[in-house]
């Protein structure tokens, strides 16, 4: 059958199985926007491409399935070259179609013309150029295969218009299904060494101290259950870093919760002072370690990923196995039962554990009359007053880290944010994806007013769209996180961080965006304005909360320290200061 | 010369293969000592053979990151020791006085491609070591211009198998 080149491309969408995909038509990319009108799949027609990206990262971060972006050339695809970093930081499954000028302008300096493989080829997992249109179905059908198998991370596919326009007798093809993959040099290794899964068994059984390192990985791998099920199994605790919050429940008797420069005492010092840790998934960035050297020196290492240069990167591994989390850690469990084993006596360790979450609790100071809230009890009254299986998204800065710290995780999947690129604006538009792809979930944006200000415009497309996500905008009227950076290391010289509490007027810019708004300011309102939040579901919601732009996120580890040189909230004794 | 490797790659022979493979370098901070390009008997393929400065980055790092390529199907590491590594440079002399030149060239099994008058063209293909050798011997009769190419390398027939 003869088939024009866009034809074949929304059709090989609809025959990856994609339901939703996000975008902004332009010149070079319209012929494909043409068969979008006759096609099964809906388009959510953003405001600006760095919105839909992110959308698409919701909706993959929040369902599993690969997100899709659709977008013209030029000044279009250099929109979205922020979410596909983000993505690829993040190892987050996209597919982004990008137009580009006929292939034989290409080199020319055409209008709209950008060398966007060129641009994205450092931030994407792959990138695609294609020249024919008979290579369509193909290319589409391998894009999908890199994207989420393996490491999952972006893939860009650059498709130039004469081979979609149906009016150039370029663009005609005979249409096809591919049956597999002409990718030589692709071959993701899924099952971990055996012998290595044994070395890393070995280790654990010879541990005192040992702690699982849960990375965002688990979630890849929807391994939250084989996590659970090894941790039990071994009775070893849990922490799990910003990319796995949700990997392994909060309220679970061997959770530490988050580690890193704002973790908690206990997590980051369980990591710190452990003679094993099981990293799975986690790839010793900077943010968890703080200084390299420094980290955790008495700990041997067992580290799963399934991205083997992941492996020693960072730090050397006594037991480095390449392969799916889930299917490791499946390997694991079974080798321990072979062995009739679980694990080692840990009993003192588990002492030392508890002690340290009693003595160091995360913890703040309420607000006193008259005074501004407190972004830590905000977040506490939306835990509280929201579903169980809330999705929760973030922005980058204070509100995220007490967002990742005060909310009590249960289920995987439930928390959606932007870790290692720190993109500020990540959280309105990955609402609206996660929305998108979880209709039936309540879905809450955790925002700052300095990232609202960055993608807002947004809320018009869930709007139109009839996308209902409510937004907790955390307004302290700086950019808190650089503030906090200023106060404390640049002797309180404040350059360039304050915004303002009334410009703009957020309640009044919600509102003409479509949203119902509401603006609140003492501790009382909080409760009942989330309370009326959560039945509203035919339109937007935000909330303005007015909250105090002094409050800082502790605990802390100041970069460039060592996790031994945590700081706590300054109301705790100071840990070593006895 | 310890602290180089020389790393043989079979690459799919597509668009910006090799934009690919020198952008991972720059960003990953890996540093290129050489590196030499060309077809391999099977046209879909082409092989890069690279020196790589490991004090830069652990090998292994540089192997890794560069097997995570799409488009890069195999890549080898070749030990000095198992291997025949080769490069091949062209020189052009210009020489007040070429006595015992003609010898010199002849005692490094090297060529004369051109020859006019004092002006001589000459080609010599082995290892970089003995290039060298050759290149500042050739120093004191005149050196107008130098070109060499990256190395190439196979790995030696009295390689242990693996
Ligand atoms: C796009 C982008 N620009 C700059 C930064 C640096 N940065 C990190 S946090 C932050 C402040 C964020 O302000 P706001 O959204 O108000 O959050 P708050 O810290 O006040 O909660 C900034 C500027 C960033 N992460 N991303
Ligand atoms: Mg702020």
């Amino acid at each position: 059958m003869k088939i024009d080149g866009g034809r074949a491309l929304i059709r090989s969408l609809e025959a990856e199985g994609v339901e939703v995909m996000f975008g902004l038509p332009g010149g070079a990319i319209l012929p494909v926007y043409d068969p979008i009108i006759d096609s099964s799949i809906r388009h959510i027609l953003v405001r600006h491409e760095q919105g839909a990206g992110h959308m698409a990262e919701g909706y993959a971060h929040a369902t599993g399935r690969p997100g899709v972006v659709m977008v013209t050339s030029g000044p279009a695809a250099t929109n979205v070259v922020t979410p596909l970093c983000d993505a690829y930081l993040d190892s987050v499954p996209l597919v982004c179609i990008t137009g580009q000028v006929p292939y034989a302008a290409i080199g020319t300096d055409a209008f709209q013309e950008c060398d966007t493989t060129g641009i994205t080829m450092s931030v994407t997992k792959h990138n695609f150029l294609v020249s024919e249109a008979a290579d369509i179905p193909q290319v589409i059908h391998d894009a999908f295969h890199i994207a989420t198998t393996g490491r999952p991370g972006p893939v860009l596919v650059d498709i130039p218009k004469d081979i979609v326009d149906p009016n150039n007798p370029n663009s005609a093809l005979d249409w096809y299904e591919p049956t597999g993959h002409a990718l030589p040099g692709y071959h993701p290794q899924l099952d971990g060494d055996p012998a290595d899964v044994a070395a890393a068994v070995d280790l654990l059984l010879a541990s005192e101290r040992p702690v699982i390192y849960a990375g965002g990985g688990i979630l890849k791998a929807r391994a939250a259950e084989s996590l659970r099920e090894f941790a039990e199994l071994t009775n070893i605790h849990v922490v799990t870093t910003l990319m796995a919050r949700g990997a392994f429940p909060d309220d679970h008797a061997l959770a530490l919760g988050m580690p890193g420069m704002h973790g908690n005492y206990t997590a980051v010092t369980a990591m710190q002072e452990a003679d094993l840790l099981i990293a799975l998934g986690s790839r010793f960035d900077d943010r968890v370690t703080g200084k390299v050297d420094g980290f955790a020196p008495d700990a041997k290492i067992i580290h799963v990923d399934i991205d083997p240069a992941e492996l020693g990167k960072v730090r050397l591994a006594q037991a480095a196995i390449t392969g799916d989390a889930k299917r490791v850690i499946d390997q694991l469990i079974a080798e321990l039962r072979r062995r009739g084993e679980s694990g080692a006596d840990t009993s003192a360790w588990k002492a030392k554990l508890s002690g340290w979450q009693e003595r160091y609790p995360l913890t703040y100071e309420q607000s006193e009359p008259g005074e501004l809230l407190k972004p830590q009890y905000v977040v506490e009254q939306l835990r509280d007053h929201s579903p169980e299986d809330t999705i929760m998204t973030s922005g980058v800065g204070q509100h995220q880290m007490f967002a990742s710290q005060y909310w009590t995780f249960r289920h995987p999947y439930t928390w959606v944010n932007s870790g290692g690129l720190g993109t500020m604006g990540f959280s309105i538009p990955a609402a609206i994806g996660a929305k998108v792809g979880m209709p039936d979930r309540t879905v809450w944006s955790i925002d700052g007013d300095g990232c609202f200000q960055m993608t807002a415009q947004e809320l018009v497309t869930a709007s139109m769209e009839k996308i209902p996500i409510k937004v907790a905008l955390l307004n302290n009227a700086y950019l808190g996180m650089v503030r906090q950076w200023q106060e404390m290391f640049y002797e309180e010289r404040f350059s360039e961080v304050h915004l303002s509490h009334d410009l703009p007027d957020y309640v009044g810019w919600a509102k003409s965006m479509g949203c119902e708004a509401l603006r609140v300011e003492s501790p009382e309102e909080v409760a009942p304005a989330i309370e009326k939040a959560n039945d509203i579901n035919d339109r937007p919601v935000v909330l303005e909360f007015r909250t105090d732009p002094r409050e800082k996120v502790f605990p802390m580890v100041a970069s460039g320290q060592t996790n031994s040189e945590i700081m706590v909230h300054p109301s705790q004794d100071q840990p070593g200061a006895s | 010369m310890t602290k180089h490797h020389t790393i043989v790659t079979t690459v799919e022979n597509k668009p910006g293969v090799l934009a690919r493979v020198a952008g991972l370098f720059a960003r990953r901070g890996f540093n290129i000592e050489s590196l030499a390009v060309a077809p391999t008997d099977d046209e879909a393929f082409s092989r890069i053979t690279f020196v790589v400065d490991v004090e830069s980055a652990p090998l292994e790092q540089v192997v890794k990151q560069l097997d995570k390529l799409i488009n890069v199907v195999e890549i080898v590491e070749l030990d000095p020791t198992e291997s025949v590594a080769l490069e091949l440079l062209m020189i052009k002399i210009e020489a007040q006085d070429p006595s015992g030149l003609a010898e010199l060239i002849e005692s490094f099994e090297a060529t004369i491609l051109e020859e006019r008058g004092n002006h001589f063209l000459v080609t010599m293909t082995d290892d970089s070591v003995r290039l060298d050798d050759f290149e500042e011997r050739l120093r004191p009769f005149g050196i107008a211009e130098v070109q060499r190419t990256g190395k190439v390398a196979l790995r030696s027939l009295d390689a242990p198998e693996r």
